[in-house]
């Protein structure tokens, strides 16, 4: 919302001077009124002044620029070039002088202009960002200049180099040499002709024409002829255009300042309203809020309108409302004898200072009762209303309609339009319809102010893909009881610019009435909620002020303030004026609680610290993956996993379903730093798993991710993580297990894990098949752990053991078995079966080859042994010895080597 | 036999400090003081001497062997220690040489800064509390007061798992609340950071996946003042003793007063920069007292508990202070990325 600090003057006085811009966003963004942002409008355009062309020159070195002695106000006149062509002695013009700006920050200074001084620049409406709706008079038509004529194909000209006056052109068209050129009212001028054996006398409303040129007449119609009445192309007349220099027809002298005759002689605040807010959309909302936070007057006019133009609106339309929960309320007005034209300039210039455009007084109208009131209009024209009867309803299949923006819309059963008694003519609370549309000959006018539910007009909005500045009020839910006013407003303006006349009558349907809120005023609640001592007085003013009434406890909340509902709210209002940072800042005591990570959290924690400490950088990947993730990691298709969580509306297939396997993610960063060429990596990632469950919500139990590539990484490395994680946590000795059967892992390279009986999870070498999914021919090595198992596996608080008082003795044996035993299953059960004093096992050689049998290995282990009590002699370590190879014997058949 | 002593102490002396090994001095002491060493040899002759030569002579040969063994010694020492001297500097490296690799993991920025508020809160007295992703619309919405026609629930906002939009992923922390009122016993302290979707593309300041931090306290007796107690200190915490806060009204359907909290930019000082848009503030999170119609939802009696919460973006609080440019960044895990903090 844009607020104009020079109309804000109107309800509150608030002068610029008195309160700077500075004070005044500070104060009203702690009151509530977030400012975003001010501009100074007159900041975008600096020096440029009314000037008026004295004298007007062809250029001595150019063929289309002209030289004009110009009066500033200044004692000297100043001298400026100029390419347009549209300009006489005599006009006033915008000038950019030397050192000036223009809107979008173009700086204009003197230079030379082909061996030329020229002192600034004289402005088109585009320089001065403004379109022909801010100056309807300045729409530029050019006459086709023979002297700018350059013929497509040299060779054959259609008009001969040296054509003179009187010289035909074809048909009735001859040319003819102009003698004198005066203005003869807005935009007209009278242009003596010499027509080589007479004289004509004709007035044009081609600016371009000046004294000494060459032009085409047409003797029939007696008219100086533009490009279109000669077929002419514009390249065939580079410089005869329809752009110039804006022709000011403006109560002003030379030397006044454009801007301040533009009306930006004005600071604009934009605000960022909140959407419980929608009453601070407009200039007496935001004045009120000022007037509050400032401790002035606040300032409002009664609208009232003469309604002279005869006859009853009730005997000339009708008002029905279908889909009264659509339409709580529906005001219609009537104008006769309506003259479309521009609007006055107070009126545009605010139009155009609160962001928007200046189109014509009607429109110009609902447009400005909008920025006043927040109430949004429409005008229809009224002989395009079938049957005089407007009916508020829902679309009906198949119905489209073409708005003002000229695109047709199709209309969904959802939707609700303003329809007479056969067709749509407005998109409720968004756009009107072109088939009823203000336009130049409009004679009646019916004025809509009517109040539609908010979510209805913004999805109706939203499905049309076009949010207006009428919608996008609606949306936000409006106040019913503000339409009657701003209708009365309009009625008042079109009475007060002239421009029609107001019939009498209201037609107010309104079947959405509701009943006034009340709230009990409750000051020790207040201050109870707030932690203030804020007396009920200083409480009652500031509701006052806002505009509820009281009578005695009870506070009618006004109608425009549809979020007050409730004694909070009212503490809000009444924090929002006495200070939110006026509040103290103090602890008011309460039951001590005692804060801290619960054991869950911390073995998350620990987790972390421990993956971090292996060298592992931390990563936060999506939740959501794509479907096809899952045959990238060659999930088998009856994989229960590929039972995802499916998102009905997602962004797009990459992030649509909930994953149900960490892997994915893991392998797409990787595969991500291995594109960048990053030379390794090694990641973990503790996040969640989404599994549906019959409810129709998720389990999120949390993975423990883990992946690398490059260094010196193999599958050992990989393990030795994943013991250091578990040994970190304490848990009992882990047991390892190979793993032929998961796709997503090399089939020799992969294995499951457990604690007792509990799978941790799987770790391994990504299959080559997975890697080459993602683009790679690398090797990946990942692990996926059950956080929750770990959790549950993790060892309780560690207990100490006294040190050993007594050395370790080791021995070294080696033992031949089959090849395909397990190495792991050998150590464990010699740990198992060693007997009281072996306290390690550790294999250190694994050796096949020479001296061993075919499908035979020689495995040798590291025992060491070691009692509490004594020294252990030689016979207490042969006796173990003795023990284990006994046992690798009995249980795998292996034999010492 | 002193003449002879004389001259044995002036020539070992000599050949001692010329000595340059330890060899050499070991030898020399053999030659010298050893069994059969030229000492020995001198003091085989004490026989032919009187009973009154002897004591005197025993004397001065005794001297000689101390004086010859301290000689050997302190040359010992100089040798050892010039040995040393040579082997040091036969060891010595060029220090600016590279050192050998060791990886050091790296807690992502994300985390550095989510860790770092939650300890500042546990010292408050808050637990940390943690709730379901894939929630219920009554959780995400309907019991934080946001009503059926709310535009946040627009399936153009929200991402949902059903066609009658019951179960959606949850767009903010602040279902939170609701899982922690119906739950836990009263007093409440607690903080719920975690992750938050929204249906936004990925662009610099975007991403349909987020990270928010939820808080909330109710008791008896808590105010806006507690509010503002709390969160200042927190703000202090995060951005450093002294600084400037103000709080201003905002709207949050769950909140009733709500509020938004600012710094005073630490670029500027308030003037205004491009770091704070020029208005001189930076919004860090909004805030407001749990609104009485969520407390009596959750069964908490309005009249006799109140409370207030929060609520803060993780990611950009983590941009903050690592001036990180880019949110892609974040969900890119490009170890270049995450190696840096």
């Amino acid at each position: 919302m844009k607020l104009s600090r020079k109309w804000l003057n109107e309800f509150v006085d608030l002068s610029l001077e008195d309160v700077d811009d500075k004070a005044f966003a500070e104060a009203m963004t702690v009151s509530g009124s977030k400012v975003e942002v001010t501009e100074d409008l007159s900041a975008d355009m600096k020096n440029v002044k009314v000037g008026k062309i004295l004298k007007l020159e062809k250029h001595p070195n150019s063929d289309h620029m002209l030289v004009c002695q110009l009066d500033v106000g200044e004692k000297e006149p100043v001298q400026i070039c100029t390419g347009a062509w549209n300009v006489h002695e005599g006009d006033l013009v915008p000038a950019a002088l030397h050192n000036s700006l223009l809107p979008g920050g173009v700086k204009i200074t003197k230079g030379k202009l082909r061996g030329v001084e020229s002192y600034g620049m004289l402005c088109s409406l585009k320089e001065l960002e403004l379109t022909v709706h801010d100056f309807d008079y300045a729409v530029i038509k050019p006459a086709a200049i023979l002297g700018d004529y350059h013929p497509i194909d040299p060779a054959k000209p259609s008009i001969s180099a040296d054509i003179k006056a009187g010289d035909k052109i074809f048909g009735k068209v001859i040319s003819a040499a102009v003698k004198a050129v005066e203005l003869a009212g807005v935009n007209r001028w009278r242009c003596t002709l010499n027509l080589g054996g007479g004289e004509a006398v004709t007035v044009t409303d081609c600016q371009n024409v000046h004294a000494g040129d060459l032009v085409a007449y047409d003797t029939g119609k007696d008219s100086i002829c533009s490009l279109e009445d000669l077929h002419a192309r514009q390249e065939e007349f580079p410089h005869c255009i329809a752009d110039g220099i804006l022709i000011l027809h403006e109560d002003c002298k030379p030397g006044d300042d454009m801007a301040v005759l533009l009306g930006r002689d004005d600071h604009v605040v934009e605000f960022e309203i909140t959407p419980n807010r929608p009453d601070c959309l407009c200039m007496i909302g935001l004045a009120r809020e000022a007037a509050v936070t400032f401790g002035k007057e606040l300032k409002l006019h009664e609208p009232v309108v003469q309604a002279k133009a005869g006859g009853n609106i009730h005997d000339m339309a009708k008002v029905i409302i279908e889909e009264p929960e659509l339409c709580p309320r529906y005001i219609a007005r009537m104008v006769k004898n309506v003259t479309i034209g521009p609007s006055p300039d107070w009126m545009k210039e605010r139009i155009r200072n609160a962001g928007m455009r200046p189109i014509n007084n009607i429109v110009d109208i609902t447009n400005y009762v909008m920025l006043e009131y927040g109430q949004p209009m429409h005008a229809f024209d009224f002989s395009c209303v079938d049957n005089g009867e407007i009916r508020v309803r829902r679309a009906r299949e198949g119905e489209s309609i073409r708005t003002l923006d000229g695109t047709e819309r199709q209309l969904s059963t959802n939707m609700l339009c303003i329809c007479d008694t056969e067709k749509p003519v407005c998109v409720a609370g968004v756009m009107g319809g072109e088939n009823s549309e203000i336009v130049g000959d409009t004679a009646m006018v019916l004025f809509e102010c009517a109040n539609f539910n908010g979510p209805s007009v913004r999805r109706t909005a939203t499905a049309l893909g076009m949010r207006t500045d009428a919608s996008s009020r609606y949306e936000k839910g409006l106040d019913p009881e503000n339409t009657a006013k701003a209708v009365e407003r309009a009625c008042e303006l079109i009475e007060l610019l002239g421009c029609g006349e107001v019939v009498d009558g209201v037609i107010d349907v309104y079947p959405g009435k509701k009943a006034q809120t009340t709230v009990k005023l409750e000051p020790e609640k207040i201050n109870a909620l707030l932690g203030t001592d804020i007396d009920e007085g200083t409480m009652r003013k500031i509701l006052l002020d806002l505009g509820f009434t009281l009578d005695g406890d009870t506070i009618y909340v006004p109608s425009w303030r549809g979020d007050v509902e409730h004694y909070s709210d009212i503490a809000e209002e009444v924090a929002r004026f006495y200070g939110y940072n006026e509040i103290p800042t103090r602890f008011t005591g309460g039951i001590a609680t005692c804060g801290g990570f619960s054991p869950y959290q911390l073995c998350e924690r620990q987790v972390g610290q421990t993956c971090r400490s292996l060298g592992l950088d931390e990563i936060i990947t999506y939740s959501f993956i794509s479907p096809n993730y899952y045959d990238k990691i060659r999930m088998p298709k009856d994989d229960p996993r590929r039972d995802s969580l499916k998102i009905l509306n997602p962004l797009g297939e990459d992030t649509s379903i909930m994953r149900t396997t960490i892997l994915p993610s893991m392998l797409e960063i990787l595969s991500r730093n291995y594109n960048y060429r990053n030379k390794s990596a090694a990641l973990y990632e503790i996040g969640r798993v989404y599994n549906k469950r019959a409810d129709g919500l998720a389990d999120e139990p949390r993975m423990v991710s883990i992946g690398a590539y490059g260094m010196e990484m193999d599958f050992f490395v990989l393990k030795g993580w994943v013991e250091a994680l578990l040994k970190d946590l304490g848990t009992k000795r882990p047991h390892f297990e190979q793993e032929r059967n998961n796709p997503s892992y090399h089939p020799g390279r992969c294995a499951k894990v457990y604690v007792g009986e509990e799978l941790v999870g799987v770790l391994g070498q990504i299959h080559p098949a997975v890697a080459a999914n993602y683009g790679v021919d690398a090797e990946f090595y990942c692990a996926e752990l059950s956080f929750e198992t770990l959790f549950a596996v993790k060892g309780a608080l560690p207990v100490y053991k006294p040190l050993p008082r007594f050395p370790a003795v080791t021995r070294d044996i080696a033992v031949v078995c089959r090849a395909d035993i397990p190495v792991g299953d050998m150590t464990e059960h010699i740990l198992s079966s060693g007997g009281k004093y072996l306290v390690d096992c550790v294999p250190f050689d694994v050796y096949m080859g020479h001296h061993i049998t075919e499908g035979m290995k020689s495995v040798a282990f590291s025992l060491s042994m070691r009692a509490e009590d004594q020294t252990l002699t030689d016979e207490h370590a042969e006796e173990t010895v003795k023990r284990v190879l006994k046992a690798l014997n009995e249980r795998f058949g292996a034999v010492m080597r | 036999m002193k003449e002879l002593m004389q001259a044995l102490r002036a020539a070992s002396i000599q050949a001692i400090l010329a000595a340059d090994d330890a060899e050499n001095l070991e030898n020399l002491r053999v030659r010298y003081l050893g069994k059969k060493g030229e000492l020995t040899g001198i003091l085989r002759q004490m026989g032919k001497l009187s009973a009154e030569e002897r004591p005197a002579m025993g004397q001065m040969a005794n001297q000689l062997r101390t004086e010859i063994e301290n000689a050997i010694e302190a040359r010992r020492t100089e040798l050892n220690k010039a040995m040393l001297e040579k082997k040091l500097e036969l060891e010595t490296v060029d220090v600016t040489l590279p050192a050998k690799d060791v990886r050091i993991g790296h807690k992502h920025p994300m985390y550095n800064v989510l860790d770092q508020i939650k300890e500042i809160f546990i010292g408050m007295g808050f637990e940390i509390v943690d709730g379901p992703e894939v929630e219920l619309a009554d959780y995400n919405f309907t019991k934080l007061n946001i009503d059926e026609g709310h535009p946040s629930r627009e399936w153009t906002d929200t991402f949902y798992f059903t066609e009658d939009s019951k179960i959606l992923l949850r767009t903010q922390t602040s279902p939170m609340q609701v899982h922690a009122m119906e739950t836990k016993s009263l007093p409440i302290r607690m903080i719920a950071p975690g992750r938050v979707y929204r249906k936004d593309e990925v662009d610099a300041t975007h991403s349909p996946m987020f990270h928010q931090i939820e808080g909330m306290v109710i008791d008896k007796g808590v105010t806006m003042a507690d509010l503002k107690a709390t969160l200042n200190l927190v703000v202090e915490k995060i951005y450093g003793e002294g600084t400037v806060t103000r709080f201003r009204p905002h709207h949050f359907p769950f909140t009733e007063p709500s509020c938004e909290l600012d710094i005073q930019c630490h670029k500027c000082g308030g003037k205004g920069c491009p770091t704070c848009k020029g208005e001189g503030w930076i919004e860090v999170l909004g805030a407001g007292m749990v609104h009485p119609k969520v407390l009596s939802g959750c069964g908490i009696d309005p009249d006799v508990y109140s409370g207030w919460a929060f609520g803060m973006g993780l990611e950009r609080l983590a941009m903050g202070e690592y001036k990180i440019t880019d949110l892609r960044l974040i969900f890119e895990n490009d170890v270049r990325f995450l190696e840096q903090f």
